[in-house]
């Protein structure tokens, strides 16, 4: 009898993704297909760099500055070696490309991790206690509301950075980008999971919870935040697309990694110097890969928000 | 009411026109890759500080479109014995603030520029005496022969006693500096410019100082200075007429401003040389993974370092020719012996077999300094030398910033806190004392000497032969000396020289300036048609 209801259970959720309002919209978008698939390749290529990569540009050893400003193949003084031509250094641009791909990826993805875990339990708490909680951890959150979110990254980098004087720093820089990035996006999480708690928090449900005596803590992870989780996914996804640009940005003003380990912002940033110089194509591939990237994550976020939003559909 | 507003429009429009075409006219706009970042005139020792606070503050001597000593602030000098010089003082000379010129304002500078937090403290000599003969007339009495004082003093500037006193300036400012002091946002020289106003790191306004005592040379009403980091940056505003002057062009770009119907590179040889220094006075290094002693003590791993730099691929790749290699620490223009010395060639596979001898088979971490905005591609020649000392085995972490924070780290005012580093020096006499004196001498407590030798290379015989050169008034037998101080250097390999860079200017076809081959833009010479 168990059995069975676990089997019947297991079927019917792969059947019940399948044939969800979710995958329905997802399968009648071509855009979205395309984004998504866009996102997949280049998560793998990034991922799996080291076994696709010709070269290691974060490797010094490696790069031969004979090879600098090399320009892409298929052009006169093109070289073989060189997919899309090489940078000041004599990085292959193209190795260069999946490895701060990588970089940030990995930047997007853990800064919004702690920017979400951060927010969302901020909101919680605010929703579910209220009265001076609630008003102190708002207040904060707006009043960060009101610098753009790039001026906090660079501030928190800058103190970080003030106070690590040490040879350390370029070890330290990707971590400093990671907090950087997600003390600056914590706020729209924190606001939104605050809004939807207060709505649940006088629901019938929670009430009985309460009466049933369990803590609160228990009560808000078990209960409320399920059910307010929704949007948070939304803002997740649209997140990760900015967080990458705020690392490309700190990276292209020089705060951000190191250029010994280039990543997307910092390969953006070198290229800039030589883009009206002939060597458009430092500049470019990276700007054109950063481009596709973040559009591509964009668009499934805007898919998500609409199929996640039953007063569109 | 539609014409009347459109009418408006136009009149608005005209006075905008009329109103830009007279002040752009004579208003110069200059921008350098670099900032400026303090107005006082002893902080930091380095040629572009220096060119633009020569604008507002004088030495006692100036110098010529062709580097030659010329009088400044002193009319005339004597010599009345080796060791006593006579400085008659320009009479009728005011501050900008309208102070007059006197010898009191000599002797406090003599005292401000010797002063804990100078940078400019090997510029007068530590025992020296200033007498004051009469409002006009200062003796200088040294303990020791020095025939190139005067060619010591041109960029030694002179600044206002009442000045300095009434704003609580009369300490030097370090380049550590973390607040700005008065001095360093106000300036008050007897120049033929005067400050108008300073915002660090965004702009500086130059004004003609219209109590100036010479007669001006220039015909600017306005100059208007802007640190523009980005190459690509600076060369579009110059290309657009967003400014007049940019220094440097990088040299990617030199073809392209060539050829733009508005402006054109001015470009000549520069008497500076880059070169790489090493820790070796430290018993273990600040920044290395090397524990309990210091690797560079070893002259085996200052060769292996020396021999692992590719500076011909350097010179075609990063600096695109624009170069001369250099085994000296000197420019080829200011030391006749220059050609007699050629540089170890490269030989990456010798520097692992040293570093290997010396007991590192594996080599080491090290930190390195460098500065980004200073010399010509200098971000660009630091990473090429982590990559090639990385094929010898030595992993360098850089650290690659603006002058403003290298500077403050790594000179003597910041404690000298660097393993290895890159820096470039023109010698302020154009003399090769000056290298054995500041950048090549032992330092040690109570003397000036080694002020600049940030990783303190140390040779006593090389100190005895640079007094020698010092009081040697024979040319030939000077020339030998130094030959001799140099090949001591040279054989220790103390440091790594790098090459002389080239200078390349972008100017504005209107404008006209003079280019003086120490990199010093001077306002007082540019006319703008």
């Amino acid at each position: 009898m168990t059995e069975t209801t676990a089997q019947r259970k297991e079927t019917s959720m792969l059947a019940r993704a399948f044939d969800s309002d979710i995958w329905h919209s997802f399968k009648s978008s071509p855009i979205t297909m395309l984004a998504a698939f866009i996102v997949l390749v280049m998560t793998l290529a990034a991922l799996f760099a080291p076994w696709i990569a010709p070269m290691n540009p974060f490797d010094p050893a490696q790069v031969y500055l004979m090879n600098a400003n090399i320009p892409p193949r298929w052009l006169n003084g093109g070289d073989p070696q060189f997919l899309l031509g090489t940078d000041d250094q004599g990085r292959d641009l193209y190795s260069a490309i999946l490895y701060g791909l990588r970089v940030s990826i990995f930047i997007g993805l853990i800064g919004v991790a702690i920017a979400c875990t951060l927010g969302v339990t901020l909101g919680l708490v605010a929703g579910y206690i209220g009265g001076r909680v609630d008003s102190l951890i708002m207040r904060i959150a707006d009043v960060q509301l009101t610098f753009p979110a790039i001026l906090i990254a660079l501030l928190i980098d800058g103190i970080v950075r003030g106070l690590l004087k040490s040879a350390a720093r370029e070890d330290i820089a990707f971590g400093v980008l990671v907090v950087s990035i997600g003390l600056a996006f914590w706020v729209q999480y924190a606001r939104t999971v605050r809004g939807s708690t207060l709505v649940e928090k006088g629901r019938d449900y929670i009430q009985a919870a309460r009466l049933v005596g369990l803590p609160a803590p228990l009560i808000m992870i078990r209960h409320v935040l399920p059910n307010v989780i929704g949007p948070v996914l939304v803002i997740l996804t649209i997140n990760v697309g900015l967080a990458i640009i705020t690392e490309a940005t700190l990276s292209f003003l020089g705060v951000g990694l190191p250029p010994t380990q280039p990543s997307l912002g910092t390969l953006i940033s070198i290229g800039n110097r030589y883009l009206f110089s002939g060597d458009w194509w430092i500049v470019t591939f990276p700007g054109i890969t950063l481009a596709l990237f973040v559009l591509s994550i964009n668009l499934l976020g805007d898919w998500l928000r609409d199929a996640l939003n039953p007063k569109l559909q | 009411m539609r014409f009347r507003s459109g009418l408006l429009a136009a009149c608005a429009a005209a006075a905008l026109a009329l109103s830009v075409g007279v002040t752009s006219a004579k208003t110069l706009r200059y921008a350098n890759q670099g900032d400026l970042k303090s107005l006082d005139p002893y902080t930091l020792n380095e040629t572009t500080a220096n060119a633009h606070l020569g604008n507002v503050y004088e030495g006692l001597t100036k110098r010529g479109k062709d580097l030659s000593i010329q009088p400044g602030l002193a009319e005339r000098w004597e010599v009345l014995e080796p060791t006593k010089w006579r400085f008659y003082l320009r009479k009728g000379v005011k501050f900008a603030n309208g102070e007059d010129f006197t010898a009191d304002d000599v002797i406090f500078s003599a005292d401000r520029v010797r002063a804990t937090g100078s940078n400019f403290t090997t510029r007068v000599p530590k025992d020296a005496k200033f007498v004051k003969v009469d409002d006009h007339t200062v003796d200088v009495i040294l303990t020791s022969p020095n025939p190139i004082l005067n060619s010591q003093w041109d960029t030694w500037y002179i600044m206002s006693k009442k000045w300095a006193e009434a704003n609580n300036s009369t300490a030097p400012t370090p380049a550590s500096a973390q607040t700005p002091s008065f001095s360093s946002l106000n300036a008050n020289g007897t120049g033929p410019f005067k400050i108008e106003s300073h915002q660090p790191g965004v702009k500086t306004v130059f004004k003609p100082n219209a109590g100036w005592w010479g007669k001006p040379e220039h015909n600017l009403t306005e100059v208007i200075f802007t640190p523009i980091n980005s190459d690509a940056t600076r060369v579009a505003a110059l290309l657009s007429g967003e400014v007049d002057i940019i220094e440097p062009v990088p040299i990617q770009d030199i073809q392209r401003v060539n050829s733009s119907p508005n402006a054109q590179v001015l470009t000549g040889p520069e008497l500076r040389t880059i070169f790489l220094g090493m820790d070796q006075t430290r018993d273990e290094l600040l920044e290395s993974s090397v524990k309990g002693k210091n690797p560079f003590k070893d002259k085996r791993v200052r060769e292996a370092f020396y021999k692992a730099i590719d500076i011909e691929t350097i010179k075609s790749r990063v600096m695109r020719g624009l170069s001369t290699p250099s085994a000296l620490m000197i420019a080829p223009e200011l030391f006749v012996f220059s050609k007699d010395f050629k540089r170890p060639a490269y030989d990456p596979d010798g520097a692992k077999k040293l570093l290997a001898e010396a007991g590192y088979p594996n080599g080491f971490e090290v930190g390195m300094d460098c500065p980004n905005d200073r010399y010509v591609n200098d971000g660009q020649i630091c990473q090429a030398i982590v990559g090639m000392l990385a094929r010898a085995g030595i992993k360098v972490n850089l650290n690659a910033q603006p002058k403003a924070q290298y500077f403050a780290k790594v000179l003597k005012s910041g404690g000298y806190k660097t393993s290895f580093y890159l820096l470039g020096w023109t010698p302020g006499t154009f003399d090769s004392h000056n290298v054995l004196y500041d950048v090549m001498g032992c330092r040690a407590d109570g003397s000036n000497r080694g002020e600049t030798n940030l990783g303190n290379y140390c040779n006593p015989k090389l100190d005895a032969l640079t007094d020698q050169v010092l009081v040697e008034a024979d040319t030939n037998k000077r020339n030998d000396l130094i030959k001799q101080a140099f090949q001591l250097g040279f054989d220790d390999y103390g440091y790594i020289p790098l090459h002389q860079q080239a200078l390349a200017w972008g100017v504005a076809k209107n404008v006209k300036v003079a280019q003086r081959a120490d990199n010093s833009v001077l306002l007082y010479w540019i006319t703008k048609d």
